[in-house]
């Protein structure tokens, strides 16, 4: 029992991200090299289907506890329904993906199992026959390796860190109800606004980001009704965020931005990479118009390759790109979105 | 209302922290209220300004906690408390969690407690909802807005940011709220602010004053902490005759090195 990886399957309304496939793939490694067997978790109000996915992911069983309660995600009766299911299963490690929700439901259950929990890992290991779990701290400046001996070690995995494994469509395995437990008081769930919606930043794999660069182009005349110079600036942003998103749909790319952009109004906080926004690794992550200041950087520095597009030769953005062009983005993304749709064949 | 904002001392995120011998070290940057919380500061005093109330700034550190602390009242907190002993010195969320639990428990019937996203030095990220979880109250994480706050009839209706999109509840309170800066625009301390916090006299509590006669061991060990290698990148400035060249020669490039 105890050599068993337990594996949180995260899902927004019965819709699961590949982040948790990614994390089944995580827990059947670190089940090979532990000699155990991997069990996903999953709660919602009907559960079956994300079992069914999580066995042809990797999964060897599923415990599935499905409520009417579960239908839109609270923190509370998820976090008592996961921590029955832990306890009723027994193992070593309980891994989540990393998301927006998570963090918490991690941390409320390990509080009901009075346990240690490690947030946003990128890299696990079996050290001594427990788990050894490596996560950046002081914004990436760092890497601390965590271990929870003794007990139940409760982790979240840093997306796109681990490889999504592929599903084997004929694949079936023993799937168990657990009543869940809805008991505790929680917030009451009144509605959704979207906030653009578009691909998912963390779970990306291209990245095209614009910073403070893209209003720069004083060739852009605003219109005439448009008088004051804070709201002549947003104009010219949001036209060099057309070229940004142009880039973007040329590459099926997420669109992120720098701090700078995001304060200055020229898009939404959902989009911000860095220390305060979100943090990314694509395979590609291109950066038009942004310096590279250190709170960017640790939001981005793990991308597999980054290009970088800015006027100054000098920009610390420079230092870890792989590629890049020097020039001013306004001339260069355009010409950059017609190649890339010639040579993709788009 | 009696409210309580969580606040923590860290390093200054332009600082320059480096590992020697397992010892993390940030030269001489200063330490600063966690930028985060400044957020959470924020947001408890305009809880306050809209429907009266006192809010106290809790803080788990060594004594050099309190210049945060003080921080957190020139902004315009009514009072400060410091949770201070070595029993705490290695200290995970678990305990940490514990800790300010006991503490907002001692601080009388608290309406609402605020905490920032998370710590710019740990990173962790999940000490409010452990709270929450310790006290039994609904936690309200990621949040970008508070649209109603009824303290009479113990109600709020808050923001959160989800990957998906706004999600919109309604919770009783006494509540958590972990803020984004989504939320808020930080004030700066006044000088009058800042002359009251120099001559603020903040109690000091240990595990025991919080009840915790044994405190519980952590239950995570950090057997290393390294520098991330270094990755040497050289960037091949793409260089041609004309935008097209330059681009098409890019994406060559990348088609070459298999990126794409
Ligand atoms: C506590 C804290 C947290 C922070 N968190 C974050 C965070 O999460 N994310 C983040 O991004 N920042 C964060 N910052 C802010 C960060 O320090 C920088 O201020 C910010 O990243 C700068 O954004 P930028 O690169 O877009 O702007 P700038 O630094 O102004 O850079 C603009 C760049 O665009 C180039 N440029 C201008 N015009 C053109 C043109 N026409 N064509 C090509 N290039 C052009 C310039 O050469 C320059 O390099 C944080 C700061 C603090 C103190
Ligand atoms: N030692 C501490 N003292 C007071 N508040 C803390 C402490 N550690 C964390 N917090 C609060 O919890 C939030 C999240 O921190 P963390 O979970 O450590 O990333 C911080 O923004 C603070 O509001």
């Amino acid at each position: 029992m105890a050599a068993n990886i337990l594996v949180y399957i995260d899902h927004f309304q019965g819709q699961a991200g590949q982040s948790s496939w990614e994390a089944v793939g995580a827990a059947r490694s670190l089940a090979q090299a532990l000699g155990g067997e991997v069990t996903a978790l999953v709660a919602a109000a009907d559960g079956s289907a994300l079992a069914a996915q999580a066995i042809q992911h990797g999964a060897d069983r599923a415990l599935v506890s499905d409520d009417p309660a579960l239908a839109e995600y609270r923190a509370e009766p998820y976090a008592s329904t996961v921590a029955k299911m832990a306890r009723h299963a027994g193992g070593s490690a309980l891994l989540f993906p990393t998301t927006g929700r998570t963090r918490e439901l991690a941390g409320m259950v390990a509080v009901d199992l009075e346990t240690g929990v490690t947030p946003d890992a990128i890299a696990l290991e079996v050290k001594d026959g427990s788990v050894l779990a490596t996560r950046p701290i002081y914004a990436g400046k760092l890497l601390t390796k965590e271990a929870c001996l003794g007990r139940l070690h409760v982790l979240t995995l840093r997306a796109r860190a681990f490889p999504k494994p592929e599903p084997s469509a004929g694949k079936s395995g023993p799937i168990e109800n657990v009543p869940a437990d809805v008991g505790a008081p929680a917030p009451e769930v009144l509605g959704y606004k979207a906030t653009g919606g578009g691909v998912s930043l963390t779970d990306a794999g291209v990245i095209v980001s614009g910073g403070r660069g893209v209003s720069n182009n004083p060739k852009l005349t605003p219109p005439a009704e448009i008088t004051d110079e804070k709201q002549k600036e947003v104009w010219r942003a949001q036209q060099g965020f057309v070229l940004v998103r142009d880039l973007a749909s040329a590459l099926g790319a997420a669109v992120g931005a720098s701090r700078a952009a995001v304060d200055a109004g020229y898009i939404p906080y959902a989009h911000q990479v860095g220390q305060t926004g979100k943090v990314v690794s694509p395979d590609l992550y291109i950066a038009c118009g942004i310096s590279g200041a250190i709170q960017h950087l640790a939001g981005m520095r793990t991308s597999k390759t980054i290009v970088a597009v800015n006027k100054d030769p000098e920009a610390p953005i420079f230092r870890v790109a792989r590629f890049g062009i020097v020039g001013d983005l306004f001339e260069v993304l355009p010409a950059l979105t017609k190649a890339f749709k010639a040579k993709l064949g788009k | 209302m009696n409210i309580v904002v969580c606040v923590k001392q860290t390093p200054d995120t332009a600082a320059t922290v480096t590992v020697q011998d397992g010892k993390v070290s940030w030269g001489d940057a200063p330490l600063v209220l966690n930028p985060w919380d400044e957020f959470a500061v924020e947001q408890a005093l305009r809880t306050k300004e809209a429907h009266g109330g006192k809010v106290t700034a809790v803080s788990l550190g060594a004594e050099g906690a309190k210049e945060a602390l003080k921080q957190a009242l020139a902004m315009g907190c009514d009072e400060a408390v410091l949770i201070s002993d070595p029993a705490f010195a290695s200290a995970d969320s678990l305990v940490v969690s514990a800790a300010l639990a006991a503490a907002i428990g001692k601080l009388g019937e608290v309406d609402l407690a605020f905490f920032g996203r998370q710590a710019v030095d740990s990173d962790t990220g999940v000490t409010g909802a452990q709270v929450a979880r310790r006290l039994g109250w609904p936690s309200l994480s990621l949040v970008a807005a508070v649209r109603a706050l009824d303290p009479g009839a113990k109600s709020i209706e808050v923001e959160r940011m989800l990957e998906e999109g706004r999600q919109e509840v309604r919770s009783r309170l006494p509540a958590v709220i972990s803020v984004t800066k989504e939320l808020n625009e930080p004030r700066y301390p006044s000088f009058m602010g800042i002359r009251k916090a120099s001559k603020a006299v903040i109690p000091v509590w240990s595990a025991a004053d919080l009840g915790m006669a044994a405190v519980p061991a952590p239950a995570l060990t950090w057997p290393e902490v390294i520098s991330p290698p270094k990755v040497d990148t050289q960037c091949e400035v793409i260089q041609g005759d004309t935008i097209e060249a330059i681009a098409d020669k890019l994406v060559t490039r990348l088609l070459e090195e298999k990126v794409l």
